[in-house]
């Protein structure tokens, strides 16, 4: 039981949460990063759909890792990721309909989803499925933080609720008399790409004054 | 024809898929350091798009949809698998015949055309037509013919194609700029994505 969650292990599955984290640090999956934050709920689904689709296929590849010719190995990579994301994608849409509606075409860009294939690539062809699948929720999870603290500021902000719940008191807006209207701007695709340059702006630099230290 | 003319230009300026869809972003911020490159990747996406997105919509409209293959059964669920193995498959072929017949495009697009198998705007643009072909006849959107889907692919390129150059450009300058250490690079670039995007949003209001 200890070796499996050894030192290495666990750093398989830290790293991508903060020092490695897929989006600030390495600019993995962003499409799909900006698009689908413009409320909470879809980005929270989306962030565990990716979680449950790296660490599956993590695990298949690493399983499959030795037979796999080295020639057609991105083919096989993609079509195991394929089929997982099919999977994903029947079982929103039976069970949670309004969301995959809103998602529309960015659950089957998981596909091209880079962090994926940068994944496989780069960490499943080399090792055990365990150590494989520690990375995977690792990274997924990694990307989903990212995701929901963009769509928390953007749902927040743009529309003044959360989870579809309302945040801001009705008598602050400026139609009942008060004085707060919502930034509109915030649910528009370029804000996206402004907040997220602002969290790896913080982010890049709180890491450096920690690696100063 | 003026049907036509409307998704070319709605499909390159409103809705971009850089700006308006944020898709092919890996790459598009990877590979915008310089002008030249930019531009070899924008043809090689061009190209890509306008040989798999009408492949995929005949893939679509004669195997895959409701009663196509057999009455009563709609196969449109195997589109992800499909459209991504037509995707890498033919990106293999034609690497393999820009190799064989035009070597100098070939060492121009260099490492671009297999790494454009999994751009997500490739993808994205199947993902889009599938969606469109359901869509009202009268809307600009529609996509109702294999020439239709030519036009929006060569449409979606040409306004991918933009985009990166737009941006290559900006970052080429910028180089001789002073920006605070922790925002150098991707965080300024994200940040100059977004400026763009905005003075893309006056487009939105475009109708032909």
């Amino acid at each position: 039981m200890s070796k499996l969650f050894s030192k290495e292990n666990k750093a398989a599955f830290m790293n991508p949460l903060n020092l490695d984290n897929p989006v600030t640090v390495q600019v993995l999956g962003i499409c799909s990063a900006l698009a689908v934050t413009a409320q909470l709920e879809p980005a929270i689904v989306m962030g565990l759909s990716v979680t449950v689709i790296t660490a599956f296929a993590n695990v298949i590849i690493s399983l499959m890792r030795k037979t796999i010719p080295n020639r057609i190995r991105i083919i096989v990579q993609l079509v195991v990721v394929a089929t997982l994301v099919t999977l994903v994608s029947q079982v929103l849409k039976a069970f949670a309909y309004d969301v995959s509606v809103q998602l529309s075409v960015y659950i089957g860009l998981i596909i091209t989803n880079c962090i994926l294939m940068g994944r496989l690539e780069a960490f499943a062809m080399q090792n055990g499925p365990w150590e494989s699948f520690l990375d995977g929720v690792g990274s997924g999870l990694g990307y989903a933080w990212i995701l929901v603290a963009v769509g928390f500021v953007r749902e927040l902000f743009g529309a003044g609720t959360l989870l579809g719940f309302n945040i801001i008191p009705a008598s602050w807006y400026a139609e009942n008399g008060g004085w707060y209207v919502n930034n509109g701007m915030m649910t528009m695709p370029a804000m996206a790409m402004i907040l997220v340059g602002c969290i790896i702006w913080a982010h890049r630099a709180y890491n450096d004054r920690n690696a100063k230290k | 024809m003026e049907q036509m003319l409307s998704l070319f230009v709605r499909s390159i300026f409103v809705d971009n898929m850089i700006f308006a869809f944020f898709l092919g972003m890996c790459s598009y911020l990877a590979v915008s350091k310089n002008v030249k490159t930019a531009l070899g990747l924008g043809v090689a996406v061009i190209f890509v798009l306008c040989v798999t997105v009408p492949v995929n919509f005949l893939l679509q409209t004669k195997v895959l949809g409701p009663n196509c293959l057999v009455e009563g059964v709609d196969l449109s669920f195997l589109a992800f698998i499909l459209f991504i193995a037509v995707i890498a498959g033919i990106v293999q072929l034609v690497e393999m015949v820009v190799e064989r017949f035009s070597p100098s495009l070939y060492s121009a697009l260099g490492i671009f055309l297999p790494l454009i198998a999994v751009n997500c705007a490739i993808m994205g643009a199947s993902l889009f037509m599938q969606q469109r072909i359901g869509m009202d006849p009268n809307s600009s959107q529609y996509i109702g013919s294999v020439w239709d889907a030519l036009v929006y692919a060569l449409g979606s390129g040409i306004g991918w194609l933009l985009a990166i150059v737009a941006l290559a450009a900006i970052r080429e300058k910028m180089a001789y700029t002073d920006v605070p250490k922790p925002l150098q690079g991707l965080g300024i670039t994200f940040i100059t994505v977004g400026l763009m995007a905005m003075a893309f949003m006056c487009f939105s209001g475009l109708n032909i």
